[in-house]
């Protein structure tokens, strides 16, 4: 029997920043880590001096961690951490954050993830992102992820009967989400014809299914609501929050997430079901990654996501509000700076600033994330529920 | 079915040649162990001395149960095939240039999971299949899938063919025509589809049995090369250096004396002159020219072949400074590797038991037929391995020299076995 | 020694003078009787479990570059026996106890010596194993006087003139096939002549067959075992006369040497 855990209570999250994002940039990840501390400090009228603990996530920090961007920006925390979990640090950077914030090590921590991009920087860092990935998949000309998720998507059809068109239809109503989105980088409406119809990158993925990297930074504060009250900062609350590393390893292809051995505790801490949520923010580097956490977070069962999306509009206002910012596939990915927009976005939600992407009534989110294919799948799974504060 | 390929057409001289853009050659050290079996035609992943089991990719410990004792066995491939994919995108040069290029995920019956290059036979998932390991134009082991029963024009599969050094269409030079073995090797070069095989004449006034026979081949033509020359090496490779796609130096003095047995260096030197010197010559003169054309086309330059000896391991004392010139020769060959993989040509070494001519007469049985040294060549460059080990006395004494050089050291001061 | 007159000096001045103005006018030409030294010109060829004499090889040691910016110049290897050569008594086992009998200790004036050219040209081009008789030297004296002592007995044969080196060679399977001297002939040139030493334009001395005579490679047997030379891969004989030419034929002055490369050059006066 496990041992209580330690209620997220009396943690605010607050002021997200988005630094806008480029397709490429000459400078350094330091610039867009710089830029978005200095928004979260005029956003929130914390002073610079009192960010006492730093969370930081980039790919392109290197031969740099947190540690150099201390001395580069100036900072003196009291608390530091490096995570390096990618398409997770949102959930990641949050939990650790909030556990520094309730046991006093730190009082205001900003959680960072910045990542530039040059021209040829994301083949170089293909090519170094994890020894599996060097030994075993970059030397057969993927390129990346591409060919791991196309295996992992043919697959999936095959067993579950899915179509291109059904995630045709989570890319579809991202981009309609993404126009809402003044920090989207695609700015013109996607058909499922033109979905269907774009040219194979490494069938069955096709262009509309692959994220476009580009350079930029998302930011937010944790601190306590007592902080967060004191400040007057607008900020929501964690209700739960879970995370899981290498799970179904024996698994020969990955057909399921982590977030399915930890769902139960997640929606257990929250007090809630998962028919509860209002809207749901899922990694989606592939639309069959997004159709995964569909299945695996509760909203539906195994093999029933092409079911699903058939039966939802993943619209802002629809009946599944998913990815109210156009998600990574058509706001793009920044680095791992893609793991914290779903986090942003659904502080933007929970605190009245999501604009024309509001959500209505919405109450409680969940933001899924999902980081780091270093061989065959990606290793790092979480989630979160943040609500308004009661 | 693989088409079968057909005979390029001439190439364009007007168009630039194109260049060799390597495939990603990074590699961890341990995940070395695969290619260093891929380099002599194995497949081998790491096996849990402790519990068992099979893991890929390579890691410096068992993922199952944390034990450091990490064997490399030879695996059987078997596995069923979960995905596949068509590239038709890469960021990567390489296969850039040779989209569309098709992908795969196997599950291994052994248990791990793994990417491979996916033979074009191969039908959709899911499907049995077989993996192997080759190494690839950046020299460095990659898996393939193959299927369960390839069909005969297998070898033609256009990513194969990257992978490999088949003779098929290609034009050879053989450095020596005046040997039993330098024959055999030019008549099995001829049977593989070599389009031409230039083959060289040293001291033409000497006259040797078998030279009219392969001359007669329509494939064959005689060229005047003399390892020992110098020149006659560099007027070699102006006339042909630049149509040269594989190198075969068969060229080789090979005398029966030891330190005390022969007085004097004149048969050393002699030795060294073209076992050693002679290398480092056509290396020097062919070497360029064959880098250059590493990626021209579908009859690119690929490979580099030297006859070596087992010898070259272990000195065998009778034939003392034989091996010693071998030992020597192997030691460059290991540095024309390396300056050759950048390109994309791969360098084979061949460590031959005694084989079955003159300067052997004297070994007893077993003894390497020339034919089989010739067949286990082209199978070589079929196979695209690195290093090769024909006939049994050679992998015999691998086996022992890999068990303990030492003793193997002690067993050959005492007249071999 | 006998004194030294003012006369003979005055004598020896004039001959030499008379040569140098002999030389500077042409009327005495100078004839190169020596093949170019290159990495392709044969050597002898001997069963391959034997020592073998290394051909002429040349490498760069630098042409005006790295390797030296304002300098060209080469290494180069072979053996006593390479090229156009000279053959000293030590080379063979029947010179190897005569004083004087090798490069370096051969008395520089037998380098400077008269030669006369044995005419065998179509009995040659009729059979590359043609052996020079008796007769053929004796048909030589009847038309040109006999052979002095001390003279140079040259076969000339005209096979320098395959520039070939197969043909040149001239294997078969039973061999070499080139023509020389016969046992006798060489006998009658040691011991009736007393020459001092023969040439010939193949790659040796002795016929290609030779080691199938009696005794096997009698020139060489013969002439070293009497202290006599050898010169052999001579070129240009068709331009001497059949007798009257001087030739100078001084081998490099190696400790003990067995023979050496040289250049040969030949004196030929206009009216001779």
């Amino acid at each position: 029997m496990a041992r209580q855990r330690l209620s997220y209570a009396g943690v605010a999250v607050a002021v997200p920043v988005t630094v806008p994002y480029v397709r490429y940039s000459t400078h350094s990840a330091h610039w867009f880590i710089g830029h978005a501390i200095d928004a979260l400090v005029k956003a929130s009228g914390v002073g610079k001096d009192q960010i006492d603990g730093l969370c930081l996530s980039s790919f392109s920090l290197a031969p740099d961690t947190a540690v150099g961007v201390t001395q580069h920006m100036g900072l003196s925390p009291r608390w530091l951490d490096h995570v390096p979990t990618g398409g997770a640090s949102g959930v990641m950077c949050l939990r650790r954050a909030a556990r520094a914030v309730q046991s006093g090590d730190a009082d205001v921590v900003a959680c960072v993830a910045a990542d530039t991009n040059h021209i040829d920087s994301f083949r170089q860092t293909l090519g170094s992102f994890s020894n599996f990935a060097r030994d075993a998949t970059y030397p057969y000309g993927s390129g990346g992820p591409n060919s791991i998720f196309a295996f992992i998507t043919a697959n999936y059809m095959r067993s579950f009967g899915a179509k291109r068109e059904d995630f045709g239809r989570i890319a579809v109503d991202q981009r309609s989400n993404a126009l809402k989105n003044p920090n989207a980088m695609f700015k013109k409406p996607l058909t499922l014809d033109e979905y269907m119809a774009a040219r194979p990158i490494s069938d069955p993925i096709h262009l509309f299914d692959c994220v476009m990297p580009c350079a930029g930074a998302e930011a937010f504060l944790v601190m306590s609501q007592e902080r967060a009250r004191e400040l007057g900062l607008p900020h929501a609350v964690i209700r739960g929050a879970i995370e899981r590393h290498n799970a179904y390893s024996e698994d020969p292809v990955m057909v399921r997430g982590g977030w399915r051995v930890d769902r139960d505790d997640l929606y257990a801490q929250a007090g809630v079901r998962s028919a509860d949520i209002d809207f749901v923010q899922t990694y989606d580097d592939y639309p069959v990654i997004a159709m995964m956490q569909f299945e695996d977070l509760g909203f539906c069962e195994k093999g029933e996501g092409p079911a699903f999306v058939r039966s939802h509009s993943l619209t802002c206002d629809g009946s599944f509000p998913s990815n109210t910012s156009g998600g990574q596939l058509s706001a793009g990915q920044a680095g791992a700076a893609g793991g914290f927009l779903g986090m942003t976005e659904t502080l933007r939600q929970l605190t009245d600033t999501a604009g024309s992407r509001a959500v209505a009534h919405a109450h409680l989110g969940l933001v899924a994330g999902f980081g780091m294919v270093t061989y065959d799948r990606c290793l790092c799974t979480g989630a979160v529920i943040l609500g308004r504060p009661a | 079915m693989t088409m079968p390929m057909m005979h390029p057409k001439r190439k364009n001289p007007v168009l630039r040649t194109q260049q060799m853009n390597l495939p990603p050659g990074a590699r961890g050290r341990v995940a070395l162990g695969i290619t260093t079996a891929a380099a002599e035609g194995r497949f081998e992943l790491q096996t849990c001395a402790d519990c068992g089991a099979v893991q890929y990719p390579p890691r410096e410990t068992c993922h199952k149960c944390l034990s450091p004792r990490l064997n490399w066995r030879e695996q059987g491939g078997e596995g069923l095939l979960l995905g596949s994919t068509t590239l038709h995108h890469s960021n990567d040069l390489f296969f850039r240039e040779r989209l569309p290029w098709q992908l795969g995920l196997v599950h291994l019956d052994a248990g791990p999971t793994v990417m491979v290059h996916l033979h074009g036979e191969v039908g959709a998932a899911p499907a049995r299949v077989r993996v192997g390991a080759r190494l690839d134009r950046a020299g460095q082991a990659v898996l393939i899938g193959f299927p369960n029963e390839g069909s005969a024009h297998m070898a033609d599969d256009k990513m194969l063919r990257e992978m490999t050094s088949d003779p098929k269409f290609r034009k050879v030079l053989v450095t020596d025509g005046k040997t039993e073995v330098g024959q055999a090797i030019v008549r099995a070069l001829v049977k593989a589809g070599a389009d031409i095989v230039w083959v060289g004449h040293a001291e033409p006034w000497k006259k040797m049995g078998g030279l009219d026979d392969i001359s007669a081949l329509p494939q064959v033509t005689l060229v005047p090369l003399d390892l020992t020359n110098g020149r006659s090496v560099t007027e070699l490779a102006g006339a042909i250096g630049g149509k040269v796609d594989i190198v075969i130096n068969n060229a080789e003095v090979h005398r029966n004396f030891g330190i005390a047995s022969r007085r004097g260096t004149d048969v050393a030197k002699a030795e060294m002159d073209i076992n050693y010197f002679g290398l480092l010559r056509l290396a020097q003169e062919f070497g360029p020219a064959l880098k250059g054309r590493s990626a021209d086309g579908a009859t690119n330059a690929t490979a580099w072949v030297n006859l070596l000896s087992i010898y070259a391991l272990s000195n065998f004392p009778p034939h003392g400074t034989f091996s010693a010139s071998k030992a020597a020769a192997h030691s460059l060959a290991q540095c024309l590797r390396a300056e050759m993989r950048p390109a994309g040509i791969r360098v084979i070494n061949l460590f031959p038991g005694p084989i079955d001519d003159e300067w052997n007469q004297q070994m007893p049985p077993p003894k390497l037929a020339p034919a089989t040294l010739a067949s286990a060549i082209v199978k070589a460059l079929r196979d695209g391995v690195e290093d090769i080990y024909p006939g049994d006395v050679a992998e015999e004494w691998l086996e022992r020299w890999r068990d303990n050089p030492k003793v193997l050291e002690r067993e050959l001061a005492h007249g071999g076995g | 020694m006998t004194p030294t007159t003012n006369s003979e000096l005055m004598s020896t001045a004039a001959i030499l003078g008379g040569l140098v103005q002999a030389l500077a006018s042409n009327r005495i030409r100078v004839i190169d009787l020596t093949q170019t030294l290159t990495p392709e010109f044969p050597q002898i060829a001997l069963p391959p479990e034997m020592g073998q004499c290394w051909p002429f090889r040349i490498e760069e040691v630098s042409k005006y570059d790295e390797r030296g910016p304002s300098w060209y110049w080469n290494n180069f290897s072979c053996g006593e026996h390479t090229g156009t050569h000279f053959d000293a008594p030590i080379h063979w086992i029947s010179g190897r106890n005569l004083a004087n009998n090798s490069v370096d200790t051969i008395p520089v004036q037998h380098f400077v010596a008269p030669a006369c050219v044995i005419d065998c040209t179509s009995e040659a081009s009729a059979n590359p194993d043609y052996l020079l008789t008796i007769a053929d030297i004796e048909r030589h004296e009847a038309n040109h006087g006999r052979i002095p002592k001390g003279a140079w007995a040259l076969m000339r044969t005209d096979w320098s003139k395959r520039h070939d080196p197969e043909a040149y060679q001239n294997f078969d399977e039973t061999g070499q096939h080139t023509p020389g001297p016969g046992t006798e002939a060489v006998r009658f040139l040691v011991e009736q002549r007393e020459v001092l030493g023969f040439g010939s334009e193949a790659i040796g001395t002795d016929a290609g067959q030779g080691y199938h005579l009696r005794p096997p490679y009698p020139c060489h047997y013969y002439m070293h075992g009497a202290g006599r030379y050898g010169l052999q891969c001579l070129t240009n004989l068709d331009l001497l006369p059949p007798t009257g030419a001087v030739l100078i034929c001084p081998p490099l002055k190696i400790e003990k040497g067995s023979g050496s490369p040289l250049r040969v050059l030949a004196l030929v006066g206009q009216d001779t």
